[in-house]
């Protein structure tokens, strides 16, 4: 910690140096043209296809908007978690960048490090506002205040390899309960092939396993009780019966041998390898899975089916009840005014579109429906316009304390090193404590 | 912290003497003196040494989420909390092995290394650089390197296991493994500079005396355990007590390696406070674990220093 705060009294000292700095160029530079603007651009994408279609449209709008400049910046996907707290209140702070919604970003918008979009949203009869999906504005609003520009929506269903499946005898579209899925798991077992992919070792992979039981067994009603500190809270039944089954899933050995301390590029390398069979995964898993396999190229597209989480019988949640991201682009108080011009520009019904092309997102912009061309990413934008309850992810939805909670029980319990009972009340204590 | 206390201990018994020297020299003629050098490094010591820690035990009696300033007194609840935490006591077993391991394994190893290599003989100079390589690479990058040496299956262990024909051993996903592997880790990243520190100590020492003890009829052993260890016992008791303190630290080898997974199984202090403080944004409880690091880190080094190193 002791290096954390130097480190901030660092950045301090280095922002009066830059200061002076800046002063002293802003002298120098009095009375020549327009001063340059740079919108600071951080995001956390690493497939090499996706970063050329935001280049493309940087690059565009660079040319139509002279002196403004789009500087696009990298973290890696948990070092941009750990940093950006700090990130936000240094003067190096990004003027756009990715959210998943949910408590984080309810969180950073209560403590005023972010830009309230409610007003430019609305502006001019709320023109901006209207170029979205009403549903991803109200994903990303807390209490009446827009917190982030809606960028994409996605869900997290399995994906499975066609011939390993067929290997094994195990129809996918027959599995409709957990019942059939742990059956389907066994029977690739037998077969001798690896049932699932999973990257434990990061934790938030396998807590969509949790999330998604949950769902199905305790339904809306339970989890925004839970969520809400109501009745008994995380300790409900079915919140426990789901930890339970997960527990049964983990008594299956079905991931792939050292899946604890794999990553998730590293999970999604073992699925386009061809070495296990199925993954929970984001909506854009074809693509990823090419990018993170041996070869680059991974399995082949028409090799790599899709179906829902199963339901769980009895359960009050439905199979059409998805799981999944709303996310956006959250703007910082100092942002340039150009960054808001650029988010609309990044989000237009045009671009999205051409992002929907390129298999990257299921847009929220009004009118880009129709570039969702790949049949994979197409079914999963059908789940999602027949959801009968999106849910955000679990992990940020409930914040960031609680958050890593969840996902330290959910791989706890799935390796059988936590009951799911004891599961449900620690996760009821950390909900507890971050209430006081 | 460590540089801190490395050079006062290394200043501790001039400034005594000079005090006591410094009683004529009339003030006046060492106050221009003392205010054109004092300030810039009282100004720096205050600004990145004794107001974070000051910041740190203020911040550790409040549940603050990191964003604008603390306001939820909370009094003494953080530490509650932490020593109640089970992977709070893991990381404080992990430090405790993690120095015991230094002691016992790291040092005897770089001692004996060093009697061989302490000689000028040829080829000494590429061996010493050969073991001393591992303390230059940066921890990250050994952390990384070490991640893919045991991977279970690109690894060169899942080749060497593959090789004898055993299953691969997935070493940093095991609970209970993971920690050795870990060790194994510190122990080949650092005894290069424990090796390099006692090479030093014997290039020093007086040729004469071990001499003599040859002409009486020592026996290797006992030259060793009679002559040069007692002779080097000053450089032992500091190559103790840098592992020491650095261990306590130890943070930037772990990340890459594990994060202080599986199950917080290798988690160590500085690791649990990022982890628990930082990456969950509860800066109270991270800052609590700071103190108690803190309190740790001083208590450890004033007291080796007092009763092993007091008349170094």
């Amino acid at each position: 910690m002791f290096d954390h705060m130097k480190a901030e009294a660092l950045l301090r000292s280095r922002f009066i140096a830059r200061s002076a700095a800046t002063g002293l160029a802003l002298l120098i530079a009095a009375g020549s043209a327009a001063a340059d603007t740079t919108v600071k651009w951080l995001h956390l994408e690493i497939d090499p296809n996706y970063l050329a279609v935001w280049k493309k449209i940087a690059e565009k709008y660079e040319a139509e908007h002279p002196g403004v400049k789009i500087e696009m910046q990298f973290l890696e996907n948990e070092a941009f978690k750990a940093k950006l707290p700090t990130l936000l209140q240094s003067s190096d702070a990004p003027d756009l960048f990715f959210s998943w919604g949910g408590g984080v970003l309810k969180q950073q918008l209560a403590t005023g490090t972010l830009m309230d979009l409610t007003e430019a949203m609305k502006a001019k009869d709320g023109a901006w506002l209207k170029s979205y999906n009403p549903a991803s504005i109200n994903g990303l609003s807390f209490d009446g205040k827009i917190g982030a520009v809606p960028y994409k929506m996605g869900t997290v269903s399995f994906f499975y390899n066609k011939q390993m499946f067929a290997k094994a005898g195990v129809d996918a579209a027959s599995i409709k309960s957990w019942d059939d899925y742990l059956a389907a798991v066994k029977k690739l077992k037998d077969a001798g092939i690896v049932p699932i992919a999973g990257g434990g070792g990061e934790k938030w992979p396998i807590h969509f396993y949790w999330s998604y039981l949950v769902m199905r067994d305790g339904g809306q009603k339970v989890f925004d009780a839970a969520k809400n500190g109501q009745g008994e809270g995380f300790n409900d039944p079915a919140i426990i019966k789901a930890g339970e089954q997960l527990a049964e899933l983990g008594k299956l050995e079905p991931f792939q041998p050292g899946y604890l301390g794999a990553t998730w590029p590293q999970a999604l390398g073992v699925f386009g390898d061809g070495k296990a069979a199925m993954i929970l995964g984001f909506e854009n898993t074809a693509a990823n899975q090419r990018t993170n396999s041996g070869d680059a190229k991974g399995l082949d597209p028409d090799n790599i089916g899709r179906f829902a989480f199963p339901a769980v019988s009895g359960g009050a949640g439905a199979i059409t009840d998805t799981l999944g991201g709303l996310n956006g682009w959250a703007v910082t108080k100092k942002a340039p005014p150009e960054t808001l011009d650029f988010l609309a520009y990044l989000t237009n019904a045009e671009n999205e579109g051409e992002m929907a092309k390129a298999g990257m997102l299921i847009p929220v912009a009004v009118g880009a429906e129709d570039g969702v061309t790949n049949p994979l990413m197409h079914q999963a934008a059908e789940q999602l316009a027949h959801s009968t309850w999106h849910q955000n992810f679990f992990d940020q939805d409930l914040g960031p304390s609680v958050g890593r909670v969840v996902n330290d029980v959910s791989v706890a319990i799935v390796s059988g090193q936590m009951r799911p009972a004891d599961g449900a009340q620690q996760i009821q204590e950390a909900f507890e404590q971050d209430q006081l | 912290m460590t540089t801190i206390s490395a050079t006062s201990l290394v200043r501790a018994r001039p400034t005594v003497r000079s005090s006591v020297r410094s009683k004529d020299p009339s003030l006046a003629r060492r106050l221009p003196v003392l205010l054109l050098f004092l300030p810039p490094a009282l100004l720096l010591f205050t600004i990145f040494v004794i107001l974070p820690m000051g910041e740190a035990a203020w911040y550790s009696l409040y549940k603050w989420d990191g964003y604008g300033l603390p306001t939820q007194f909370v009094g003494m609840r953080n530490f509650e909390v932490l020593f109640k935490n089970s992977a709070f006591l893991t990381a404080l077993k992990n430090n405790a092995l993690i120095i015991v391991i230094s002691i016992l394994i790291q040092i005897p190893l770089a001692i004996w290394l060093a009697m061989m290599l302490a000689h000028r003989i040829a080829g000494v100079v590429l061996f010493r650089w050969i073991f001393f390589l591992p303390y230059v690479l940066a921890e990250v990058a050994a952390g990384l390197i070490w991640r893919f040496v045991y991977d279970g299956d690109y690894g060169l262990f899942a080749s060497a296991a593959h090789l004898i024909g055993v299953e691969t051993p997935y070493v940093l996903a095991d609970k209970d493994l993971a920690i050795y592997a870990v060790l194994a880790v510190v122990v080949w990243k650092y005894f290069g500079f424990h090796m390099m520190l006692f090479i030093a100590g014997l290039q020093s020492l007086d040729k004469s005396v071990l001499e003599a003890a040859e002409i009486d009829g020592a026996s290797g052993w006992q030259r060793f355990r009679y002559i040069t260890l007692p002779l080097l016992g000053s450089t032992v008791r500091l190559s103790v007590f840098f592992a020491v303190v650095g261990s306590l630290q130890l943070f930037d080898l772990i990340m890459p390696l594990t994060g202080g997974g599986p199950f917080n199984a290798t988690q160590t202090m500085v690791t649990f406070l990022f982890n628990f403080g930082v990456a969950r944004m509860q800066v109270g409880l991270g800052s609590a674990v700071g103190v108690v690091l803190f309190v740790i880190c001083v208590t450890l080094a004033f007291g080796y220093k007092r009763i092993f190193m007091r008349n170094d």
